[in-house]
């Protein structure tokens, strides 16, 4: 089981998040400019590393905020964590991997 | 025929069972409904000029502090932090109407909700010496004194299901704000873990 610390409520248990797969997944800036194979590559298609990586994790059963984490896939240690929200301390500037 | 004849609590037919399952003394812990609390949901943004206004308008700041509870005013509210720009407003039963035209007002024409969430949940109350550690049975928070007290408030699990816990009193005593399709289970659950402490304590 994961213990990961919200940036709202403190550390909590896996059990009360749910995941939001790989974060910083740019919406293309023309859409209707790409192929299908361009499109399905952005809707579908994400990285798989092993090693650190970015992603998206929501406090569902405690305060519903969306925010980001680095968490390393081989020793599940959580490197970053950070909120995203406007009014949030940390500001808004992305973590990355 | 009103709305009042009608309501009915999702515990009312369980009073007699959960006082009989109450127990006092050094290990005691007792459950009760607390039904029809008037709870309004609150978002905005908690550094807006409305924030300000809101505060005055309840008699108390909103807690900007994560899972936090403030409480005043002459209706004698409680403010549960619920997010970054989201709030729950608790006051006693039939203050909903006068609370929501109070904050209605002083939002005024700023971004933001106030929506009536009364049918939402019902509050069960759990107190006694033994309650932390009926709680404990399925929460995964840290409720020792040291960590949480009166005053805090939390959104997390209990027992599997989705609960708003609120430490009332340091006997301590916890509020525990449960949709009304989980109640029943939830009262089961707690009824379960509630007996040992209505024996005395296996020898060591």
């Amino acid at each position: 089981m994961l213990l990961i610390a919200c940036p709202w409520c403190g550390e909590r248990d896996e059990l009360e998040f749910h995941y939001g797969g790989q974060a910083h997944v740019a919406h293309p800036a023309d859409p209707e400019a790409l192929s299908d194979g361009e499109w399905a590559e952005y809707l579908f298609v994400r990285d798989n590393p092993k090693g650190p990586f970015a992603e998206r994790w929501s406090h569902a059963a405690g305060c519903r905020r969306w925010f980001s984490v680095v968490r390393h896939t081989v020793t599940h240690r959580i490197l970053a964590v950070q909120s995203n929200h406007p009014t949030a301390a940390d500001g808004t500037k992305p973590v990355t991997a | 025929m009103t709305a009042d004849t009608l309501r009915r609590s999702p515990l009312g037919h369980l009073a007699d069972v959960l006082a009989a399952h109450s127990t006092g003394g050094e290990r005691g812990v007792r459950l009760r409904e607390v039904p029809f609390l008037a709870q309004l949901d609150l978002q905005l943004h908690p550094h807006g000029p409305a924030a300000q206004r809101i505060a005055t308008a309840l008699g108390t700041p909103l807690p900007t502090a994560p899972n936090t509870v403030t409480a005043g005013g002459p209706d004698d509210l409680q403010v549960l932090w619920l997010g970054p720009q989201e709030w729950l407003v608790l006051g006693p039963d039939g203050s909903a109407p006068t609370t929501a035209g109070l904050l209605r007002a002083a939002l005024a024409d700023e971004p933001g909700s106030v929506v009536d969430v009364g049918a939402n949940r019902t509050t069960l109350e759990l107190a006694g010496p033994a309650a932390r550690h009926v709680l404990e049975k399925g929460c995964a928070l840290d409720l020792h004194p040291r960590v949480f007290g009166p005053g805090r408030c939390a959104q997390t699990l209990l027992g599997k299901v989705n609960v708003i816990l609120h430490q009332v009193d340091a006997e301590p005593a916890y509020r525990l704000l449960v949709r009304g399709s989980f109640t029943q289970y939830l009262t089961d659950w707690l009824l379960d873990a509630m007996e040992e402490y209505r024996h005395p304590p296996l020898p060591a």
